[in-house]
């Protein structure tokens, strides 16, 4: 009992204390209250420079477009997906796809996309001869004052995610059984997933869906890379404001993060009223019962989406590929002049740091995480989900410039220098939860008469745990570490607020490299920083295989 | 020149500016050999911008020597903004770090510089502890003593010359404009062909400033601080200039390339046809790496550009201020500055004074090695003077406040 709540209470403290300790700094600093900094003026100044600062109306307006589109977008192609291609032999060959997609970082999906609808991209390199073009086209999807690039950005990272955690959840619901009385009743296939299957589907990914929200409306490495400029989002705007010299622009950071976490608040908000309205509402359009024709061709329309979206994804990182072994590739030609290993070579001595940093940090968080995620589902009870239960996400909930900034003061405060450990615990706050969204599922659907055998035969609790539970459950536990790992290694922020620029990993390097005049370099670290989730993954993936070709009740 | 013999310090320093130190040689001398002493062993943060190759290479290059020679070795701490490190530095004040700081070296100029010495964040001053500032132009006002303006008194040692330079295709732009009033002309002739970095970036606002230098009235208001001036008397032709111009810049000018490097990705790919640097020989050197087509030359404004001296500074809360002050010393050698000129390795003009140099020094500058897209020193013209950066944050603030929507 004792040992349970000691437990819990240590998890608690790992991942929400530098949580709240980062937000009241922030909090304080955006009323002036900075004292180590000699400002105590407690006061409105910091929103009075927010707000004076020009464009920063745009970049509000920008942030909620991006992100509610990009949310609303992927949330709906997601489920078109999953919906059209539930039990079909598509679906069986096209789910396995989505994984390469979730392990490539963030970052090397941006410049990987960048790459191909830029001006001078390879899409209009493709296109140049038949549509007669002698120079770049000046209309551009990246960096465009719409936000569409950033926009596809964050859709080829976020459709996998939902997809993936869509169907994991169908596999608990009797989806099949649903189906059939739909369709039975007269509803088409496309309507029975609306109107049955999605209600019922929706309290299983609430948490997912608000966590892309958020990440949506507050990523920063992704909007550097594909979004607008004059004036970016918020986020990228904080950013800006406390890397500024000037010492009051950390007080008038503070105010903007505050007013960062306060549109994802405001965004949960809305879909809290939304889920009321739709209870309400869509209870009358249910009991009217039309057998509604317009939703199958979205529903196809949808499909078509995905596969658009694949095709980009796969060139983007077919695009990482090339220019990482090409010489010159002037426009408009389709394919590279002179290819050459240069870039890998010349390179070599500066990546080989920051890829074994890299490689530290994933390392150490994943165990770390592991080992917290573990304790943290032993020590629950059945039946007995806590609001407390759910703090544990917190992390990922909230933007991250909104207390990453203040944590690094906390840290120095606490005398927590920036370094390794304050790196590995800032990239913990979000490799823990991942790994534990992976791990809850099988933890909970854990068949508990393994574990009454086993007691039976007399083996101690610890032993129960090693010997029958985590061999059992070796399958999710090997897609836990391939999350967190590539949970890990795609951390923009933290790494750069955290480690003060002294500790560079491949995504840091990669981001500051894109803003560089050398594709092939950038497309070097890029690919370097696929390469890692992508091997984890297929050991994920093949391990269970290999292990369960003997025992055939692990194969289900 | 492996170990210099202390006799031969001796005579350096008292043949050399010994008159003007306020120390006696014999106790500089000494505090060098101490500087040295406590140096060896240490490890060098040095926070310089990273996003050139080969000036990462260089300081690479400048790691190894120091190492093997001095027993000093650097990690370059590649920054994407050189403010990040003073923020990092302001953050450890904040938070009462005032010794064993996490950055060393700084990499800095103008505005930073200012921040950094009116918030008595630097170390310093330590320049004429270096024997090799003897090569310097030290005297008051020149070009090694001034950063923007500013009186660096000391607190930061210059290690490289910049000066803005456009450039461009050959291949595609016959006759390029070499003034602001011609650049207009040009661009409403091509439309879409010409952008400058966005000014939140150093070479976007030293583009704003260049455009300032040239048209404004009365150029000598720029050397004062401009709380002391009429700005919008002094910036209205500028505005009526960009109003003009930006309707015919790439999309419109409603977006900018985010700094230099990506403005140079667009001429490679023959989306502008005319970039800017503020290194002459970075052309040169661009097209050594495939980065620019053979046929980029750079031209250089024909009433002069603005110019300046790149500068390292050590922050007031280094921990390794003795390593840092070897390197600083190093960056001054005529070996290093000699090297860092060669087009074949960086190609950054030298900032030691030629005149101060002996035969063998003098000999390393005179067989470097040129290329054609390298414009030699005559044909770089007139070094224009940096206004106050007083002038550089109201400018960039005034741009936002017009053309940030």
């Amino acid at each position: 009992m004792l040992l349970r709540t000691g437990l819990r209470t240590l998890v608690i403290a790992v991942i929400i204390g530098p949580v709240l300790l980062g937000v009241t700094q922030t909090l304080t600093a955006a009323f002036g209250w900075l004292p180590a900094l000699g400002e105590r003026s407690i006061g409105v100044a910091p929103w009075v420079a927010l707000l004076d600062r020009p464009g920063l109306v745009t970049s509000i307006q920008l942030t909620v477009w991006t992100g509610i589109a990009a949310t609303i977008v992927g949330f709906a192609l997601a489920f078109a997906f999953v919906a059209g291609l539930y039990g079909t032999p598509a679906g069986r060959r096209l789910t396995p796809l989505l994984a390469p997609f979730l392990a490539t970082p963030h970052a090397a999906i941006a410049i990987g996309l960048a790459f191909i609808i830029a001006p001078s991209g390879w899409l209009f390199r493709l296109l140049a001869e038949p549509l007669q073009l002698s120079q770049p086209p000046s209309f551009a999807l990246v960096g465009d004052p719409m936000g569409i690039g950033l926009i596809l950005g964050l859709l080829l990272k976020e459709i996998p995610f939902l997809a993936l955690v869509m169907t994991a959840s169908l596999g608990h619901l009797p989806v099949r059984r649903w189906l059939i009385a739909a369709r039975s009743l007269g509803y088409s296939n496309a309507s029975a997933w609306l109107r049955v299957v999605l209600p019922r589907l929706w309290p299983h990914i609430r948490l997912p869906t608000l966590i892309v929200l958020s990440y949506a409306l507050s990523n920063v490495d992704m909007a550097l890379l594909l979004g607008p400029s004059n004036p970016p989002v918020l986020a990228v705007v904080v950013l800006r404001l406390y890397t500024d010299p000037a010492l009051s622009s950390l007080l008038t950071a503070g105010a903007g993060a505050l007013l960062q976490a306060g549109l994802v608040m405001t965004a949960f908000a809305g879909v809290w009223l939304m889920e009321r309205l739709i209870t309400v509402t869509g209870r009358i359009w249910l009991r009217r019962g039309g057998r509604d024709r317009f939703v199958t061709p979205l529903l196809a329309m949808g499909r078509v989406g995905v596969r658009v979206l694949f095709a980009l994804g796969g060139m983007a990182i077919t695009a990482l590929l090339v220019w990482s072994v090409t010489w010159r590739w002037p426009w408009p030609q389709r394919f590279p002049e002179q290819f050459s290993l240069a870039a890998w070579r010349q390179s070599g001595n500066d990546w080989t740091g920051p890829f074994g940093h890299s490689l530290l940090f994933a390392g150490i968080t994943t165990i770390a995480a592991l080992v917290l995620a573990i304790a943290w589902l032993e020590t629950e009870r059945r039946g007995r989900s806590s609001m407390l239960a759910g703090i544990v996400y917190l992390p990922l909930l909230l933007p991250q410039i909104g207390f990453l900034p203040g944590l690094q003061f906390g840290f120095l405060q606490l005398g927590i220098d920036a370094g390794i450990l304050a790196v590995s615990w800032a990239h913990l706050l979000f490799v823990f939860p991942y790994v534990l969204l992976v791990l809850v599922g099988p933890w909970r659907g854990f068949d508990p008469m393994l574990t009454y055998q086993a007691a039976s035969l007399g083996a101690g609790p610890l032993s129960r745990l090693l010997r029958v539970k985590l061999p059992v459950l070796i399958g999710p536990i090997l897609a836990a570490i391939a999350i967190g790992v590539a949970v890990s290694i795609a951390q923009y922020l933290p790494t750069l607020i955290m480690g003060a620029g002294r500790l560079s990993t491949l995504t840091t390097e990669a981001v500051s490299l894109a803003s560089g005049a050398d594709r092939r370099i950038t497309a070097v670290y890029a690919m370097l920083q696929t390469l890692i989730p992508l091997l984890v993954y297929t050991v994920a993936i093949i391990t269970p295989i290999i292990r369960a070709r003997n025992r055939r009740f692990l194969r289900e | 020149m492996r170990q210099l013999p202390v006799v031969l310090w001796l005579i350096i320093m008292l043949v050399g500016s010994g008159a003007a130190m306020a120390e006696t040689p014999q106790s500089a001398e000494a505090d060098w050999v101490q500087t040295r002493a406590d140096a060896r062993g240490q490890t060098v943060y040095w926070n310089a911008w990273g996003g050139d190759s080969r000036t990462n290479r260089f300081i690479e290059w400048v790691g190894e020597q120091t190492e093997q020679r001095f027993g000093v070795a650097i990690r370059h701490v590649k920054l994407s903004d050189t403010s990040d490190a003073v923020t990092r530095v302001v953050t450890e004040k904040a938070a009462g770090r005032d010794e064993s700081g996490s950055v060393d070296l700084l990499w800095i100029n103008g505005p930073n510089f200012l921040s950094m010495k009116e918030q008595d964040l630097l170390h310093g001053p330590f320049v004429r502890e270096l024997p090799n500032s003897r090569y310097l132009d030290l005297s008051p006002g020149s070009a090694s003593t001034t950063d923007f303006t500013v009186p660096t008194e000391g607190f930061e040692s210059p290690w490289r010359l910049a000066r803005f330079v456009f450039n461009y295709d050959s291949a595609r732009v016959e006759d390029p404009p070499r003034s602001m009033p011609a650049l207009l002309d040009w661009a409403r002739a091509h439309p879409g062909r010409f952008t400058h970095p966005h000014p939140d970036n150093f070479m976007g606002a030293t583009f704003l400033k260049q455009a300032l230098v040239e048209l404004t009235p009365d150029p000598t208001v720029l050397q004062r601080p401009v709380a002391e001036a009429d700005f919008e008397a002094a910036t209205d032709p500028l505005w009526s200039w960009y109003d003009r111009i930006r309707p015919h810049l790439w999309r419109s000018g409603r977006t900018f390339p985010a700094n230099e490097s990506e403005q140079q990705q667009l001429l490679n790919d023959g989306a502008v046809d005319i970039g800017m640097s503020f290194d002459p020989a970075s052309t040169a050197a661009a097209i050594q790496q495939g980065l620019l087509p053979e046929s980029a030359r750079v031209i250089v404004p024909a009433g002069g550009s603005i110019g300046n001296v790149s500068f390292v500074a050590i922050p007031y809360n280094a921990r390794h201020t003795a390593g840092a002050k070897v390197v600083a010393n190093f960056l001054l050698s005529p070996r290093a500055q000699a090297r860092m000129q060669d087009i074949d390795v960086l190609g950054a003009f030298s900032v030691l004074d030629f005149d101060r140099l002996d035969e063998t020094a003098r000999a390393r500058f005179e067989s470097l090695p040129d290329a054609p897209a390298l414009p030699s020193r005559e044909a770089l013209g007139q070094t224009l003077p940096e206004p106050h950066p007083s002038w550089m944050t109201r400018l960039v603030e005034a741009w936002s406040q017009r053309y940030t929507r």
